[in-house]
């Protein structure tokens, strides 16, 4: 199938639409601040996983360091604003593009790798990172972070109540999804999913395969840039903890739980892992315990991902898939 | 040159660590196609045991380390019976995260067992330090080196002679095809947990003297072996011993030379550039293509 039909196509952004309808009447139901900042975190993750949804459910490349990515976008922000003054807007325009070509640098090369061995190179970049985040201590403050970032701000207009930070990560998510889900249905996201299915095939079929795998990892990349500025301006604080390789695997469950390789996968997984943390602090030493058997027992009953148990939403994120 | 063997003998006790951890890598990755994130944990298993029964219960050291080497392969074949078993549509990158979570939950449970402080086992022979070339070397240096190189060795010979071993070795290369064969595919499976778990104890109970250990100690150490089997090759046992050492080598001379912040980095940094350079793997007959042939 070359293009999708109307009808197909109505029944795709429908649910989409649906969803960010109820995303932006929220607050009005549930104005307190601490589900506001859930709901905030629940929007980076869900921004993460989108990002990496791309790359590992759509084009089928594993990434183990993806969690470094965030942390770049992160930093970039953070060291701009809190160090050098910049105004927000710049410095995360500067986070995005050279978190880009960090990941161009990166992917270029070792995109050429399959399987277990580009895992193997992406952890290698994710923990590079990382010991630079730790050891660059005179721009990110070290192993105990970064302090006193400011919110973020456009011109005279400042992000401050956790409402404003609410919808300004919720737009960002809108994007995002509205962009997953257009690339899903066009030419490329065929590609990518023919990638996918066999690098050799769709060679044959004339896709420029390494091209368009370094463009996914670049934009997933980007994802997790524009979410790791989010994050900085958001928490007004940056520790390297998070983007080591326990985060990367982290998002990588996000995805899975979720359902990878679908459009709502990430979107339930991210809610899901940001908000099972939540619930489990309750249980004082318990809770490490807990969401690991948790995790378990997921992939055991549950082994697509949760967006397999909602049937009526469109189960493949790519159609022909 | 005292100082260049500091670090060659330093690299080799560390790099056997992670030669070991990654040869339970390979056991596990030769039957079931899945890399099993848990490996460190039944490291850090290991060496918590010992280090708990012989300071709580005075069991002689020796009996101590066997009975943690036997509670962690124990260990391993619950896990797998558990979760592998039971799974609705085992495939490969479930199991993975799979192994993911049984990680955090030995790792939760680690922490409310033991408690969040390291804890310590005494040398197996001594702590006077034997001098050669102006260099210092731990007599328990020895032990851990001497260990791992045996173990090392059993597995391969267990892998390459006995009738279990050549069934998994049969599995490995095609399940259905040794399925039709009458090989128990689904019992190999835990026999490798097994042995991998016993074998990630022993590098667990031997390193645990020099280096202490904690609840968390598991999750770099298994980052460390997997990083070095899929060096060597994931399915060569020599191989992924192999790439522990050059990992334990890496690290210290770039820890000895270059300050001990960027170890990581340089030694990852190097094992990238290995990847790319050598992609058909550091000894041949590693089994898996690394690279896209278009």
């Amino acid at each position: 199938m070359l293009r999708s039909d109307p009808t197909t196509r109505v029944s795709r952004w429908l649910p989409l639409v649906a969803f960010l309808a109820v995303v932006g009447a929220v607050p009005a139901v549930s104005p307190n601040a601490y589900a506001l900042n859930v709901l905030g975190f629940i929007g980076i993750n869900v921004l993460l996983a989108t990002g990496l949804n791309l790359l590992m459910g759509y084009a089928g490349q594993v990434s183990l360091g993806h969690a470094g990515f965030w942390g770049l976008g992160a930093y970039i922000s953070g060291v701009l604003t809190a160090r050098f003054g910049w105004p927000p807007l710049p410095a995360a325009a500067l986070a995005v593009s050279g978190t880009c070509l960090v990941a161009f640098g990166v992917g270029l090369p070792t995109l050429r790798l399959k399987g277990h061995y580009l895992a193997m190179a992406t952890l290698g970049t994710g923990v590079i990172l990382q010991v630079l985040f730790v050891q660059c201590a005179s721009l990110t403050g070290g192993p105990s972070g970064l302090v006193d970032v400011p919110n973020f701000s456009v011109g005279p207009f400042e992000v401050r109540t956790p409402l404003q930070n609410y919808y300004l990560i919720w737009s960002c998510v809108a994007i995002g999804l509205v962009g997953a889900l257009n690339l899903s249905m066009s030419r490329i996201g065929r590609a990518l999913n023919a990638i996918k299915g066999s690098e050799v095939a769709a060679e044959c079929a004339g896709v420029p395969t390494h091209e368009y795998k370094v463009a996914v990892f670049v934009l997933s990349a980007a994802y997790a840039a524009v979410a790791g500025t989010l994050y900085v301006h958001f928490i007004n604080f940056v520790a390297p903890e998070p983007f080591g390789f326990m985060g990367s695997v982290l998002l990588l469950t996000m995805v899975v739980v979720g359902g990878i390789g679908t459009f709502w996968g990430p979107v339930i997984g991210g809610s899901l892992m940001t908000v099972l943390p939540e619930y489990l602090r309750a249980y004082e030493g318990l809770e490490v315990l807990l969401y690991g058997l948790i995790l378990v027992l997921v992939m055991m009953f549950v082994p697509q991902g949760f967006a397999s148990l909602f049937r009526w939403l469109p189960r493949r994120a790519i159609r022909g898939a | 040159m005292p100082e260049f063997l500091q670090f060659l003998f330093s690299g080799l006790m560390v790099g056997s660590v992670y030669g070991l951890t990654a040869v339970g890598f390979c056991l596990v990755y030769s039957t079931t196609e899945v890399v099993n994130f848990a490996q460190g944990e039944f490291v850090m298993l290991g060496g918590m045991m010992a280090a708990s029964w012989f300071s709580l219960t005075g069991l002689p050291l020796p009996l101590a380390l066997g009975a943690a080497v036997l509670a962690t392969t124990a260990v391993g074949v619950a896990a797998e019976a558990l979760t592998f078993g039971f799974s609705r549509k085992p495939q490969v990158l479930n199991l993975t995260i799979i192994t993911i979570g049984l990680a955090i939950a030995i790792k939760g449970v680690a922490m409310m067992v033991w408690g969040k402080f390291p804890k310590d086992l005494p040398t197996f022979s001594g702590e006077a330090p034997l001098v050669i070339g102006g260099a210092r070397l731990a007599p328990q240096a020895l032990w851990i080196v001497g260990t791992s190189l045996l173990v090392m060795v059993a597995v391969r010979l267990f892998m390459d002679r006995s009738l279990t071993g050549t069934a998994m070795r049969a599995a490995a290369a095609d399940k259905g095809t040794a399925a039709l064969m009458g090989i128990p595919v689904r019992g190999l499976s835990t026999v490798s947990f097994a042995i991998a778990a016993a074998v990630g104890a022993v590098a667990g109970v031997i390193s645990t003297p020099l280096t202490l250990t904690s609840y968390d100690h598991g999750t770099l150490i298994g980052l460390k072996g997997f990083c070095a089997a899929i060096i060597g090759g994931l399915g060569n046992v020599y191989g992924a011993f192999l790439g522990g050492i050059i990992l334990g080598l890496l690290e210290a001379f770039t820890a000895g030379l270059g300050g001990s912040g960027y170890q990581d980095a340089a030694a990852f940094l190097i094992l990238i550039i290995l990847l790319l350079v050598r992609p058909q793997g550091l000894l041949r007959g590693t089994g898996r293509e690394r690279i896209v042939k278009v």
